[in-house]
């Protein structure tokens, strides 16, 4: 009987015509998919994107040239040269430049900073057409920070209660 | 005749007047393929996008729906992206017959189209013997896998060719057997008249019916489709004996494979489900033009092809020559004696 059966289920192609139908529910199920550049997927206020270099209300640079994202940068991608600003000899950045082609964005660069001077911000959707337009310098950085202030100031704030 | 003979008579009357009349038939010949041809490529491009579409919808995904609405133009976006890349050249291939491969591919399959009717009349040689030509057309497909595993000269391309060329000569074999029976049936090697003798039934609704299935999955291997397509085999493999192709050869290649797949579905409708036959000869299906009914055949046994790729998961290279050797060909073996009885008994066609 039992082979019978077996023999009955191979003959009629069973496995598939089930299979065929499966399929076909599927068919019909609503798409799981997030309509990308029209529909956006949740981000956390953890969200490791582009780097910016943020200011303070005052519009002071925050960055202090400390150094210590360049030493902590597991990929090296991070160039500093500090010296005395020309107008009241603070300690500021001279050259502040990130390879975005090394970083690996794992974020330790705004963990490093004393006054949150780096983050990474919200931003994903940085694709250039050139190698050379990943290679962020300081004018660069600021103005994503300028840009994009708004959105990291508030995830600095949502996520501040786990820190 | 209908429409293809109008058509020549109409260009031979036209022309007739300026040139001289073996000039005038091959110029009505040659703009008479090249238009068959143009609408067969753009129909593919579009069935191209509708069997990306069908694996898409079974994975819950949208599919491409980018370029042009509902991605009607993916296939166009994809055709000059191919165009567009550098070919490149192994530098030990055999460089004639590495560029002359994919042309005879595409050649090919597309030649083997010269018999099939897509409609009552409208077939470029409405010759005696379509199905042999057919067969051997469809044989000689090999070597376009062959010569171009070989002159790669890549030892991966040449032992996937070496596979695939074994495949499709083992699949070949039943499908022949296959087409025998439906001949016993039909009494013809004319694929008009295979289709004519459907008019009071189906061959697929006749004890013909696991033969259909036979055929269809036969051709699914010969033309290497999932779940046969262990030589490309993308998620694991590369592309199988196309492994050294870029650009345009790639595209050729690729194209002859769609044609080919497209082939055996309009087959599987000439020879099962009665061409460009309605499904019942009442009165408002019978003023449909045969080319739609045709044409409605052709995209639902695509469709059927498709979402086999959807849900059935890869052979192994010994169960797929287990299936084609041991249930295959003597199934179909026995079923072209069992046919021949039946003919013998109760007459050709369905009952």
């Amino acid at each position: 009987m039992k082979t019978l059966r077996r023999i009955v289920r191979q003959a009629t192609l069973w496995e598939f015509v089930t299979g065929f139908f499966l399929a076909l529910r599927y068919f019909f199920a609503p798409k799981a998919t997030v309509n990308y550049p029209y529909e956006r997927g949740p981000l956390s206020p953890r969200f490791r994107g582009e780097h910016a270099l943020r200011r303070y209300e005052s519009g002071e640079e925050r960055c202090i040239s400390c150094k210590l994202c360049e030493a902590v940068c597991p990929a090296q991608a991070i160039t500093i040269e500090g010296g005395p600003r020309a107008d009241d000899g603070s300690r500021r950045t001279v050259r502040y430049e990130i390879d975005m082609t090394k970083c690996i964005y794992c974020g330790f660069c705004q963990e490093a900073c004393p006054v949150d001077a780096i983050v990474e911000g919200p931003n994903f959707e940085f694709s250039t057409e050139t190698r050379e337009e990943l290679f962020f310098d300081k004018s660069k950085l600021l103005d994503n920070g300028d840009r994009w202030e708004s959105e990291i100031s508030r995830n600095i704030a949502k996520d501040a209660p786990y820190r | 005749m209908a429409l293809v003979d109008f058509y020549i008579y109409a260009c031979r009357a036209w022309l007739g007047f300026v040139l001289p009349y073996p000039w005038a038939w091959i110029l009505s010949q040659v703009t008479m393929i090249l238009v068959f041809t143009a609408v067969l490529l753009v129909m593919l491009a579009f069935l191209l996008l509708f069997d990306r579409k069908v694996w898409a919808a079974v994975q819950m995904r949208r599919g491409p729906n980018v370029v042009g609405a509902f991605g009607l133009l993916q296939s166009f976006a994809d055709f000059f992206k191919f165009m567009f890349k550098e070919p490149i050249i192994p530098s030990g291939a055999n460089k004639g017959l590495f560029l002359f491969a994919p042309f005879l591919t595409l050649t090919l399959a597309l030649a083997a189209w010269a018999v099939v009717p897509v409609a009552d009349g409208w077939v470029f040689a409405d010759i005696n013997v379509g199905v042999l030509y057919l067969l051997a057309i469809s044989s000689l497909g090999v070597y376009g896998t062959i010569i171009g595993g070989w002159a790669s000269n890549s030892k991966y391309a040449f032992l996937s060719a070496l596979r695939a060329a074994a495949q499709m000569v083992s699949y070949e074999v039943s499908i022949g057997f296959v087409i025998v029976t439906v001949l016993l049936f039909a009494g013809s090697m004319n694929l008009s008249d295979i289709v004519r003798a459907q008019t009071h039934g189906w061959f697929a609704f006749s004890i013909l019916l696991p033969m259909f299935a036979v055929f269809f999955i036969s051709a699914l291997a010969e033309t290497q489709r999932p779940p046969f397509d262990l030589l490309e085999a993308e998620s694991e493999l590369v592309a199988g004996f196309m492994v050294e192709y870029s650009s345009t050869p790639y595209l050729l290649f690729m194209i002859g494979e769609y044609v080919n797949i497209v082939l055996m579905c309009a087959l599987m409708t000439i020879f099962f489900l009665g061409g460009w036959l309605p499904p019942v000869a009442i009165w408002p299906l019978t003023a449909v033009p045969g080319i739609f009914w045709f044409l409605l055949k052709l995209v639902f046994l695509f469709f059927l092809v498709a979402m086999v790729k959807a849900f059935v998961p890869r052979y192994r290279y010994d169960q797929l020559m287990r299936l084609g050797w041991k249930v295959f060909l003597p199934l179909s073996l026995a079923w072209v004696v069992l046919t021949a009885g039946w003919v013998m008994l109760f007459g050709r066609g369905t009952m």
